[in-house]
Protein backbone atom coordinates (compact mmCIF):
# COMPACT_ATOMS: atom_id res chain seq x y z
CA UNK A 1 0.00 0.00 0.00
CA UNK A 2 1.06 3.10 -0.66
CA UNK A 3 2.23 5.68 2.07
CA UNK A 4 -0.60 8.31 1.00
CA UNK A 5 -3.11 7.61 -1.21
CA UNK A 6 -6.00 10.56 -2.04
CA UNK A 7 -9.15 10.01 -3.70
CA UNK A 8 -11.65 11.91 -4.93
CA UNK A 9 -10.34 14.91 -3.07
CA UNK A 10 -12.22 18.08 -2.82
CA UNK A 11 -10.32 21.33 -1.42
CA UNK A 12 -11.98 24.78 -0.72
CA UNK A 13 -12.97 26.95 1.82
CA UNK A 14 -17.07 26.63 3.23
CA UNK A 15 -18.82 26.00 0.19
CA UNK A 16 -16.11 27.53 -2.37
CA UNK A 17 -14.73 24.90 -3.86
CA UNK A 18 -11.22 25.68 -5.27
CA UNK A 19 -9.95 21.97 -6.58
CA UNK A 20 -11.82 18.68 -7.33
CA UNK A 21 -11.28 15.26 -7.60
CA UNK A 22 -7.70 14.99 -6.82
CA UNK A 23 -6.52 11.65 -7.26
CA UNK A 24 -3.40 10.45 -6.69
CA UNK A 25 -0.61 8.42 -4.38
CA UNK A 26 2.77 8.70 -3.18
CA UNK A 27 5.00 5.62 -2.43
CA UNK A 28 7.43 5.46 0.11
CA UNK A 29 10.74 6.79 -1.29
CA UNK A 30 8.97 9.26 -3.49
CA UNK A 31 9.89 12.91 -4.15
CA UNK A 32 6.63 14.82 -5.29
CA UNK A 33 6.78 18.41 -6.41
CA UNK A 34 3.24 20.59 -6.44
CA UNK A 35 3.35 23.36 -8.61
CA UNK A 36 0.62 26.11 -10.21
CA UNK A 37 -0.28 28.95 -9.78
CA UNK A 38 -0.73 31.27 -7.53
CA UNK A 39 -4.08 30.77 -5.64
CA UNK A 40 -4.86 27.02 -7.10
CA UNK A 41 -4.71 25.79 -4.25
CA UNK A 42 -1.18 24.23 -3.09
CA UNK A 43 -1.19 25.15 0.37
CA UNK A 44 -4.60 24.54 1.18
CA UNK A 45 -3.82 20.90 -0.22
CA UNK A 46 -0.84 20.34 1.57
CA UNK A 47 -2.89 21.50 4.46
CA UNK A 48 -5.71 19.02 4.34
CA UNK A 49 -2.88 16.28 3.57
CA UNK A 50 -1.67 17.07 7.26
CA UNK A 51 -5.36 17.28 8.40
CA UNK A 52 -5.48 21.00 9.38
CA UNK A 53 -8.07 21.46 7.60
CA UNK A 54 -10.93 19.29 6.44
CA UNK A 55 -11.64 18.13 2.93
CA UNK A 56 -14.75 18.93 1.46
CA UNK A 57 -15.12 15.34 -0.04
CA UNK A 58 -12.85 12.70 -0.91
CA UNK A 59 -10.52 10.69 1.22
CA UNK A 60 -7.36 10.77 2.25
CA UNK A 61 -5.54 7.29 3.45
CA UNK A 62 -2.26 6.77 5.18
CA UNK A 63 -0.46 4.03 4.95
CA UNK A 64 3.11 2.22 5.29
CA UNK A 65 2.11 2.65 9.42
CA UNK A 66 2.83 6.01 8.87
CA UNK A 67 2.13 7.92 11.90
CA UNK A 68 1.84 12.12 12.37
CA UNK A 69 4.98 12.23 14.21
CA UNK A 70 7.23 11.22 11.99
CA UNK A 71 6.14 14.22 9.45
CA UNK A 72 8.47 17.45 9.34
CA UNK A 73 6.55 20.44 8.05
CA UNK A 74 7.11 24.03 6.76
CA UNK A 75 4.39 25.95 6.51
CA UNK A 76 4.32 28.61 3.96
CA UNK A 77 3.72 31.30 6.26
CA UNK A 78 3.65 31.31 10.21
CA UNK A 79 1.83 33.92 11.69
CA UNK A 80 4.15 34.49 14.70
CA UNK A 81 3.12 37.32 16.70
CA UNK A 82 5.30 40.58 16.41
CA UNK A 83 6.33 40.40 20.05
CA UNK A 84 6.72 36.44 20.72
CA UNK A 85 9.76 35.77 23.03
CA UNK A 86 11.66 32.82 21.57
CA UNK A 87 14.72 32.22 20.89
CA UNK A 88 15.99 30.16 17.70
CA UNK A 89 17.14 27.42 19.35
CA UNK A 90 13.93 27.06 21.35
CA UNK A 91 11.78 27.24 17.91
CA UNK A 92 14.09 24.21 16.40
CA UNK A 93 14.01 22.27 19.54
CA UNK A 94 10.25 22.48 19.14
CA UNK A 95 10.17 20.57 16.14
CA UNK A 96 11.55 17.53 18.07
CA UNK A 97 7.68 17.92 20.07
CA UNK A 98 6.64 14.45 18.27
CA UNK A 99 9.87 12.00 19.21
CA UNK A 100 9.22 12.64 22.42
CA UNK A 101 5.67 11.96 22.93
CA UNK A 102 4.21 12.31 26.11
CA UNK A 103 7.75 13.03 27.55
CA UNK A 104 7.90 16.52 29.42
CA UNK A 105 11.51 17.27 28.65
CA UNK A 106 13.55 16.78 25.51
CA UNK A 107 16.71 14.53 26.06
CA UNK A 108 20.22 14.42 25.13
CA UNK A 109 19.56 13.06 21.63
CA UNK A 110 16.79 15.57 20.49
CA UNK A 111 19.11 18.44 21.97
CA UNK A 112 21.75 17.00 19.65
CA UNK A 113 19.71 16.94 16.64
CA UNK A 114 18.33 20.47 17.05
CA UNK A 115 22.09 21.41 16.81
CA UNK A 116 22.97 19.58 14.05
CA UNK A 117 20.06 20.90 11.82
CA UNK A 118 21.15 24.71 12.87
CA UNK A 119 24.27 23.74 12.03
CA UNK A 120 23.16 22.06 8.45
CA UNK A 121 21.01 25.78 8.09
CA UNK A 122 23.97 28.03 8.82
CA UNK A 123 22.15 29.13 11.95
CA UNK A 124 24.20 28.13 14.96
CA UNK A 125 25.55 31.25 15.42
CA UNK A 126 22.06 33.07 16.17
CA UNK A 127 21.05 30.47 17.94
CA UNK A 128 20.65 32.51 21.02
CA UNK A 129 19.16 35.48 19.23
CA UNK A 130 15.35 36.48 19.23
CA UNK A 131 13.13 34.93 16.37
CA UNK A 132 11.41 38.23 14.96
CA UNK A 133 14.67 40.31 15.38
CA UNK A 134 16.22 37.82 12.51
CA UNK A 135 15.60 38.07 8.47
CA UNK A 136 13.12 36.62 6.63
CA UNK A 137 15.31 34.15 5.11
CA UNK A 138 17.17 33.67 8.44
CA UNK A 139 13.50 33.09 9.92
CA UNK A 140 13.09 30.55 6.61
CA UNK A 141 16.17 28.87 7.46
CA UNK A 142 14.82 28.27 11.19
CA UNK A 143 11.98 27.30 10.20
CA UNK A 144 13.58 24.55 7.92
CA UNK A 145 15.56 23.24 10.65
CA UNK A 146 12.78 22.94 12.71
CA UNK A 147 11.14 20.55 9.83
CA UNK A 148 14.22 18.63 9.39
CA UNK A 149 13.82 17.58 14.03
CA UNK A 150 10.54 16.80 13.01
CA UNK A 151 11.28 14.74 10.13
CA UNK A 152 11.46 11.09 10.32
CA UNK A 153 9.91 9.43 7.48
CA UNK A 154 8.51 11.84 5.32
CA UNK A 155 8.73 15.84 4.98
CA UNK A 156 6.31 18.61 3.53
CA UNK A 157 7.34 21.64 2.10
CA UNK A 158 5.56 24.64 1.59
CA UNK A 159 8.10 26.70 -0.56
CA UNK A 160 11.15 25.94 1.03
CA UNK A 161 13.04 28.23 -0.67
CA UNK A 162 11.09 31.68 -0.44
CA UNK A 163 13.20 34.12 0.60
CA UNK A 164 16.52 32.25 0.60
CA UNK A 165 19.45 33.66 -1.54
CA UNK A 166 21.07 31.33 -3.97
CA UNK A 167 24.10 29.78 -2.24
CA UNK A 168 21.32 28.36 0.93
CA UNK A 169 19.20 27.70 -1.66
CA UNK A 170 21.08 25.35 -4.04
CA UNK A 171 22.42 23.69 -0.06
CA UNK A 172 18.68 22.70 1.03
CA UNK A 173 18.14 21.44 -2.35
CA UNK A 174 20.82 19.15 -2.24
CA UNK A 175 20.56 18.56 1.40
CA UNK A 176 16.47 17.42 0.86
CA UNK A 177 17.76 15.67 -2.40
CA UNK A 178 20.12 14.02 0.50
CA UNK A 179 16.79 12.72 2.53
CA UNK A 180 15.15 11.76 -0.48
CA UNK A 181 18.40 9.40 -0.92
CA UNK A 182 18.35 7.94 2.87
CA UNK A 183 14.38 7.04 1.93
CA UNK A 184 12.76 10.02 3.12
CA UNK A 185 9.47 11.06 1.07
CA UNK A 186 9.18 14.37 -0.06
CA UNK A 187 6.41 16.35 -1.13
CA UNK A 188 7.40 19.68 -1.89
CA UNK A 189 5.15 22.76 -3.58
CA UNK A 190 7.56 25.00 -5.55
CA UNK A 191 7.74 28.01 -8.15
CA UNK A 192 11.08 26.83 -8.84
CA UNK A 193 10.11 24.60 -11.85
CA UNK A 194 13.95 23.89 -12.76
CA UNK A 195 14.22 22.67 -9.23
CA UNK A 196 11.44 20.37 -9.66
CA UNK A 197 12.58 19.22 -12.84
CA UNK A 198 16.01 18.79 -11.83
CA UNK A 199 15.26 16.82 -8.45
CA UNK A 200 11.85 15.01 -7.83
CA UNK A 201 10.42 11.87 -9.47
CA UNK A 202 6.87 12.97 -9.51
CA UNK A 203 5.08 16.24 -10.71
CA UNK A 204 1.75 16.58 -9.07
CA UNK A 205 0.17 20.27 -11.27
CA UNK A 206 -2.90 21.57 -9.61
CA UNK A 207 -5.33 24.37 -11.00
CA UNK A 208 -7.62 24.65 -14.23
CA UNK A 209 -6.33 21.43 -15.61
CA UNK A 210 -4.74 18.74 -13.14
CA UNK A 211 -1.76 16.38 -13.80
CA UNK A 212 -0.33 13.69 -11.88
CA UNK A 213 2.65 11.62 -12.63
CA UNK A 214 6.23 10.91 -12.79
CA UNK A 215 8.37 13.88 -13.90
CA UNK A 216 8.99 12.18 -17.78
CA UNK A 217 5.60 11.85 -18.03
CA UNK A 218 4.83 15.41 -17.07
CA UNK A 219 7.41 17.05 -19.49
CA UNK A 220 5.80 15.20 -22.57
CA UNK A 221 2.46 16.13 -21.14
CA UNK A 222 0.47 19.26 -23.22
CA UNK A 223 0.07 20.44 -19.69
CA UNK A 224 3.75 20.67 -18.35
CA UNK A 225 4.99 21.91 -22.10
CA UNK A 226 2.70 24.76 -21.92
CA UNK A 227 3.50 25.43 -18.11
CA UNK A 228 7.40 24.81 -19.14
CA UNK A 229 6.96 27.20 -21.49
CA UNK A 230 5.54 30.41 -19.18
CA UNK A 231 8.05 29.87 -16.89
CA UNK A 232 10.38 30.30 -19.53
CA UNK A 233 8.98 32.91 -21.20
CA UNK A 234 8.49 34.79 -18.12
CA UNK A 235 12.08 34.38 -17.60
CA UNK A 236 13.82 35.74 -20.39
CA UNK B 1 10.37 51.23 63.94
CA UNK B 2 9.35 48.98 60.49
CA UNK B 3 10.75 46.65 60.79
CA UNK B 4 9.49 46.22 64.58
CA UNK B 5 6.28 46.83 63.47
CA UNK B 6 6.76 44.27 61.04
CA UNK B 7 7.72 41.65 63.19
CA UNK B 8 4.94 42.35 65.32
CA UNK B 9 2.29 41.64 62.42
CA UNK B 10 4.51 38.56 61.70
CA UNK B 11 3.61 37.01 64.96
CA UNK B 12 -0.44 36.76 64.07
CA UNK B 13 -1.20 33.56 61.72
CA UNK B 14 -3.67 35.64 59.78
CA UNK B 15 -0.67 37.71 58.09
CA UNK B 16 1.86 34.64 57.72
CA UNK B 17 -1.14 33.19 55.94
CA UNK B 18 -2.04 35.94 53.89
CA UNK B 19 1.85 36.35 52.48
CA UNK B 20 1.96 32.66 51.85
CA UNK B 21 -1.16 33.00 49.40
CA UNK B 22 -0.65 35.66 48.10
CA UNK B 23 2.56 35.02 46.89
CA UNK B 24 1.35 31.12 45.62
CA UNK B 25 -1.40 33.09 43.71
CA UNK B 26 1.28 35.77 42.46
CA UNK B 27 2.85 32.77 40.98
CA UNK B 28 0.43 30.54 39.57
CA UNK B 29 -1.19 33.34 37.67
CA UNK B 30 2.40 34.51 36.28
CA UNK B 31 2.78 31.05 34.55
CA UNK B 32 0.64 31.51 32.07
CA UNK B 33 0.57 35.28 31.68
CA UNK B 34 2.80 34.60 29.07
CA UNK B 35 0.97 32.48 26.86
CA UNK B 36 -2.20 34.32 27.27
CA UNK B 37 -0.91 37.88 26.24
CA UNK B 38 0.86 36.06 23.34
CA UNK B 39 -2.52 34.07 22.21
CA UNK B 40 -4.14 37.91 22.47
CA UNK B 41 -6.40 36.61 25.50
CA UNK B 42 -5.06 39.06 27.75
CA UNK B 43 -8.52 39.89 28.95
CA UNK B 44 -9.65 35.95 29.67
CA UNK B 45 -8.70 36.70 32.85
CA UNK B 46 -11.48 39.89 32.96
CA UNK B 47 -14.04 37.28 31.64
CA UNK B 48 -13.62 34.44 33.51
CA UNK B 49 -13.23 36.82 36.89
CA UNK B 50 -16.66 37.98 36.16
CA UNK B 51 -18.23 34.37 35.49
CA UNK B 52 -16.97 33.59 38.87
CA UNK B 53 -18.40 36.46 40.28
CA UNK B 54 -21.88 35.78 38.46
CA UNK B 55 -21.55 31.96 39.90
CA UNK B 56 -21.15 33.50 43.41
CA UNK B 57 -23.64 35.01 43.43
CA UNK B 58 -25.50 32.57 42.68
CA UNK B 59 -24.09 30.59 44.69
CA UNK B 60 -25.01 33.07 47.76
CA UNK B 61 -28.41 33.26 46.63
CA UNK B 62 -28.61 29.58 46.98
CA UNK B 63 -26.98 29.39 50.21
CA UNK B 64 -24.46 27.21 49.51
CA UNK B 65 -21.97 26.31 52.03
CA UNK B 66 -19.45 26.07 49.66
CA UNK B 67 -19.29 27.85 47.09
CA UNK B 68 -16.37 26.89 45.27
CA UNK B 69 -18.20 23.50 44.23
CA UNK B 70 -20.33 25.73 42.26
CA UNK B 71 -18.11 28.74 41.01
CA UNK B 72 -15.10 26.49 39.95
CA UNK B 73 -17.27 24.28 37.63
CA UNK B 74 -18.90 27.07 36.21
CA UNK B 75 -15.85 28.83 35.51
CA UNK B 76 -14.00 25.96 34.36
CA UNK B 77 -16.80 25.81 31.68
CA UNK B 78 -16.88 29.01 30.51
CA UNK B 79 -12.97 28.98 30.34
CA UNK B 80 -12.85 26.03 27.85
CA UNK B 81 -15.95 27.62 25.81
CA UNK B 82 -13.83 31.17 25.33
CA UNK B 83 -10.94 29.24 24.50
CA UNK B 84 -12.87 27.54 22.20
CA UNK B 85 -14.47 30.31 20.70
CA UNK B 86 -11.09 31.92 20.11
CA UNK B 87 -9.66 29.28 17.72
CA UNK B 88 -12.69 29.48 14.83
CA UNK B 89 -13.05 32.72 14.07
CA UNK B 90 -16.94 33.42 13.99
CA UNK B 91 -16.91 35.11 17.16
CA UNK B 92 -14.22 37.03 17.64
CA UNK B 93 -11.72 35.98 20.54
CA UNK B 94 -12.22 39.51 22.47
CA UNK B 95 -15.46 39.91 21.60
CA UNK B 96 -16.58 36.80 23.02
CA UNK B 97 -14.90 37.23 26.20
CA UNK B 98 -16.65 41.18 26.58
CA UNK B 99 -20.22 39.69 25.73
CA UNK B 100 -19.71 36.61 28.33
CA UNK B 101 -17.89 39.13 30.78
CA UNK B 102 -20.19 41.88 30.63
CA UNK B 103 -23.02 39.54 30.51
CA UNK B 104 -21.87 37.59 33.90
CA UNK B 105 -21.49 40.65 35.38
CA UNK B 106 -24.76 42.02 35.28
CA UNK B 107 -26.58 38.77 35.86
CA UNK B 108 -24.77 38.14 39.22
CA UNK B 109 -25.37 41.99 40.27
CA UNK B 110 -29.29 41.70 39.56
CA UNK B 111 -29.69 37.99 41.23
CA UNK B 112 -27.46 39.98 43.99
CA UNK B 113 -30.33 42.89 44.17
CA UNK B 114 -32.98 40.85 43.79
CA UNK B 115 -32.51 37.89 46.65
CA UNK B 116 -29.75 39.98 48.42
CA UNK B 117 -30.09 38.47 52.29
CA UNK B 118 -27.34 41.17 53.10
CA UNK B 119 -28.33 44.61 53.93
CA UNK B 120 -24.73 46.02 52.55
CA UNK B 121 -25.40 44.99 49.25
CA UNK B 122 -22.58 47.57 47.50
CA UNK B 123 -20.27 46.46 50.09
CA UNK B 124 -20.37 43.17 49.36
CA UNK B 125 -20.71 44.08 45.47
CA UNK B 126 -17.24 46.05 46.12
CA UNK B 127 -15.85 43.21 47.88
CA UNK B 128 -16.07 40.68 45.33
CA UNK B 129 -14.92 42.98 42.76
CA UNK B 130 -11.82 44.87 44.44
CA UNK B 131 -11.17 42.18 46.28
CA UNK B 132 -11.64 41.89 50.06
CA UNK B 133 -10.02 41.88 53.07
CA UNK B 134 -10.70 38.05 53.21
CA UNK B 135 -7.26 37.41 52.43
CA UNK B 136 -6.53 38.93 55.77
CA UNK B 137 -9.33 36.37 57.11
CA UNK B 138 -7.76 32.95 55.77
CA UNK B 139 -8.72 29.72 57.59
CA UNK B 140 -5.51 26.98 57.76
CA UNK B 141 -8.17 25.10 55.67
CA UNK B 142 -8.38 27.46 53.07
CA UNK B 143 -4.69 28.19 52.75
CA UNK B 144 -3.94 24.25 52.13
CA UNK B 145 -6.05 24.29 49.54
CA UNK B 146 -4.80 27.19 48.10
CA UNK B 147 -1.29 25.08 48.80
CA UNK B 148 -2.79 22.00 47.05
CA UNK B 149 -4.02 24.17 43.70
CA UNK B 150 -1.02 26.03 43.70
CA UNK B 151 1.49 23.02 43.67
CA UNK B 152 -0.85 21.22 41.33
CA UNK B 153 -0.79 24.33 38.88
CA UNK B 154 3.04 24.64 38.85
CA UNK B 155 3.22 21.01 38.70
CA UNK B 156 1.34 20.86 35.65
CA UNK B 157 3.04 23.78 33.69
CA UNK B 158 6.15 22.31 34.52
CA UNK B 159 5.82 19.37 32.68
CA UNK B 160 4.09 20.31 30.21
CA UNK B 161 6.16 23.37 29.53
CA UNK B 162 7.30 22.46 26.24
CA UNK B 163 4.38 21.44 24.89
CA UNK B 164 2.73 24.86 25.60
CA UNK B 165 5.45 26.69 24.54
CA UNK B 166 5.29 24.85 20.98
CA UNK B 167 1.41 25.45 20.95
CA UNK B 168 1.47 28.70 21.58
CA UNK B 169 4.37 29.30 18.99
CA UNK B 170 2.98 27.83 16.32
CA UNK B 171 -0.38 25.69 16.62
CA UNK B 172 -0.57 24.54 12.95
CA UNK B 173 2.92 23.22 13.13
CA UNK B 174 2.10 21.32 16.41
CA UNK B 175 -0.89 19.65 14.93
CA UNK B 176 0.69 18.69 11.93
CA UNK B 177 3.64 16.64 13.67
CA UNK B 178 0.84 15.04 15.77
CA UNK B 179 0.82 17.05 19.02
CA UNK B 180 -2.97 17.25 20.20
CA UNK B 181 -3.00 20.74 20.27
CA UNK B 182 -6.64 20.80 20.94
CA UNK B 183 -6.11 18.94 24.59
CA UNK B 184 -3.31 21.18 25.53
CA UNK B 185 -5.36 24.14 24.95
CA UNK B 186 -8.12 22.67 26.71
CA UNK B 187 -5.38 22.19 29.46
CA UNK B 188 -4.35 25.73 29.49
CA UNK B 189 -7.98 26.80 29.83
CA UNK B 190 -8.70 24.67 33.08
CA UNK B 191 -5.82 25.53 34.83
CA UNK B 192 -6.68 29.51 33.67
CA UNK B 193 -9.85 28.49 35.12
CA UNK B 194 -8.38 27.11 38.66
CA UNK B 195 -5.78 30.17 38.66
CA UNK B 196 -8.61 33.01 38.44
CA UNK B 197 -11.10 31.60 40.84
CA UNK B 198 -7.97 31.03 43.32
CA UNK B 199 -6.27 35.02 42.53
CA UNK B 200 -10.52 36.47 43.19
CA UNK B 201 -9.36 36.26 46.83
CA UNK B 202 -6.28 38.07 46.44
CA UNK B 203 -6.81 41.41 44.00
CA UNK B 204 -11.11 40.75 43.57
CA UNK B 205 -12.08 40.24 40.07
CA UNK B 206 -11.53 43.58 38.43
CA UNK B 207 -7.93 43.71 38.96
CA UNK B 208 -7.13 39.76 38.06
CA UNK B 209 -5.95 40.44 34.55
CA UNK B 210 -3.38 43.28 36.14
CA UNK B 211 -2.09 39.95 38.13
CA UNK B 212 -2.00 37.71 34.94
CA UNK B 213 -0.81 39.99 32.55
CA UNK B 214 1.96 42.50 34.18
CA UNK B 215 4.76 40.44 35.24
CA UNK B 216 4.06 38.53 31.35
CA UNK B 217 4.14 42.16 29.75
CA UNK B 218 7.05 43.41 31.95
CA UNK B 219 9.47 40.47 31.54
CA UNK B 220 8.51 40.54 27.68
CA UNK B 221 10.60 44.35 27.81
CA UNK B 222 13.70 42.89 29.30
CA UNK B 223 14.67 39.05 27.89
CA UNK B 224 14.11 37.69 24.33
CA UNK B 225 13.30 34.03 25.03
CA UNK B 226 10.30 32.00 26.44
CA UNK B 227 12.31 30.25 29.32
CA UNK B 228 13.77 33.33 30.32
CA UNK B 229 10.59 35.64 29.62
CA UNK B 230 8.46 32.93 32.17
CA UNK B 231 11.64 32.68 34.85
CA UNK B 232 11.56 36.91 34.95
CA UNK B 233 7.58 37.09 34.93
CA UNK B 234 7.31 34.83 38.04
CA UNK B 235 9.85 36.28 39.78
CA UNK B 236 8.76 39.02 39.11
CA UNK B 237 5.27 38.69 40.16
CA UNK B 238 6.01 36.75 43.41
CA UNK B 239 8.52 39.85 44.52
CA UNK B 240 6.00 42.37 43.50
CA UNK B 241 2.81 40.26 45.78
CA UNK B 242 4.73 40.20 48.32
CA UNK B 243 5.93 43.27 49.18
CA UNK B 244 2.27 44.90 47.87
CA UNK B 245 1.30 42.69 51.07
CA UNK B 246 3.78 44.41 53.14
CA UNK B 247 3.26 47.48 52.34
CA UNK B 248 -0.56 47.04 52.54
CA UNK B 249 -0.09 45.95 55.96
CA UNK B 250 2.04 48.43 57.00
CA UNK B 251 0.24 51.39 55.41
CA UNK B 252 -3.21 49.89 55.80
CA UNK B 253 -4.08 50.33 52.02
CA UNK B 254 -6.55 47.65 50.50
CA UNK B 255 -4.55 44.38 49.87
CA UNK B 256 -5.43 43.85 46.01
CA UNK B 257 -4.91 47.35 45.15
CA UNK B 258 -1.56 47.90 46.18
CA UNK B 259 -0.03 44.84 44.79
CA UNK B 260 -1.60 45.93 41.37
CA UNK B 261 0.11 49.19 41.87
CA UNK B 262 3.27 47.43 42.78
CA UNK B 263 3.18 46.15 39.25
CA UNK B 264 2.40 49.37 37.80
CA UNK B 265 5.49 50.12 38.78
CA UNK B 266 7.35 47.59 37.92
CA UNK B 267 6.13 47.60 34.53
CA UNK B 268 7.44 50.95 34.19
CA UNK B 269 10.83 50.38 35.69
CA UNK B 270 10.98 47.08 33.23
CA UNK B 271 10.09 49.57 30.01
CA UNK B 272 12.72 51.84 30.93
CA UNK B 273 15.38 49.76 31.59
CA UNK B 274 14.27 47.69 28.33
CA UNK B 275 14.63 50.65 26.40
CA UNK B 276 18.15 51.75 27.71
CA UNK B 277 19.55 47.95 27.00
CA UNK B 278 17.85 47.81 23.92
CA UNK B 279 19.17 51.17 23.00
CA UNK B 280 22.63 50.08 23.83
CA UNK B 281 22.42 46.68 21.80
CA UNK B 282 21.42 48.57 18.55
N1 LIG C 1 -8.45 31.18 4.96
C1 LIG C 1 -9.03 31.25 3.73
N2 LIG C 1 -10.35 31.49 3.62
C2 LIG C 1 -10.94 31.56 2.41
N3 LIG C 1 -10.28 31.38 1.25
C3 LIG C 1 -8.97 31.14 1.29
C4 LIG C 1 -8.26 31.06 2.54
N4 LIG C 1 -6.96 30.81 2.28
C5 LIG C 1 -6.86 30.74 0.95
N5 LIG C 1 -8.05 30.93 0.34
C6 LIG C 1 -8.30 30.89 -1.10
O1 LIG C 1 -8.03 29.59 -1.57
C7 LIG C 1 -7.35 29.65 -2.78
C8 LIG C 1 -6.10 28.79 -2.73
O2 LIG C 1 -5.20 29.31 -1.77
P1 LIG C 1 -3.81 28.62 -1.50
O3 LIG C 1 -3.16 29.36 -0.38
O4 LIG C 1 -4.00 27.17 -1.30
O5 LIG C 1 -3.02 28.89 -2.86
P2 LIG C 1 -1.54 28.48 -3.26
O6 LIG C 1 -1.66 27.56 -4.43
O7 LIG C 1 -0.78 27.98 -2.11
O8 LIG C 1 -0.96 29.87 -3.77
P3 LIG C 1 0.53 30.48 -3.61
O9 LIG C 1 1.31 30.01 -4.78
O10 LIG C 1 0.31 31.94 -3.68
O11 LIG C 1 1.09 30.05 -2.31
C9 LIG C 1 -7.10 31.11 -3.10
O12 LIG C 1 -7.99 31.49 -4.11
C10 LIG C 1 -7.38 31.83 -1.83
O13 LIG C 1 -8.01 33.05 -2.13
MG1 LIG D 1 0.78 28.61 -1.01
Amino acid sequence: MALLTVRNLSLGYDSHIIAENLNFSVNKGDYLCIVGENGSGKTTLMKTLLNLREPVRGQILFGDGLKKNEIGYLPQQTAVQKDFPASVREIVLSGCQGRCGLRPFYNREEKRLSEENMARMGISEFANRCYRELSGGQQQRVLLARALCATRKALLLDEPASGLDPKVTAEMYGLIAGLNREGITIIMITHDIAAAVRYTTHILHIGAAVFCGTRDEYLESDIGKLFMMQKKGGEQ
Amino acid sequence: MMFEKLAMYFQYPFVRYALIVGVLIALCSSLLGVTLVLKRFSFIGDGLSHVAFGAMSVAAVLNLTNEMLLVLPVTVISAVLLLRTGQNAKVKGDAAIAMISVGALAFGYLIMNIFAASSNLSGDVCTTLFGSTSILTLTPKEVWLCIVLSAAVVFVFVMFYNKIFAVTFDEDFSKAVGTNADGYNLLIAIVIAVIIVLAMNLVGSLLISALVIFPALSAMRLFRSFLTVTICSAVLSVVCAFSGIIISILAGTPVGSTIVAVDVAAYAVCYAAGMITGGMRK
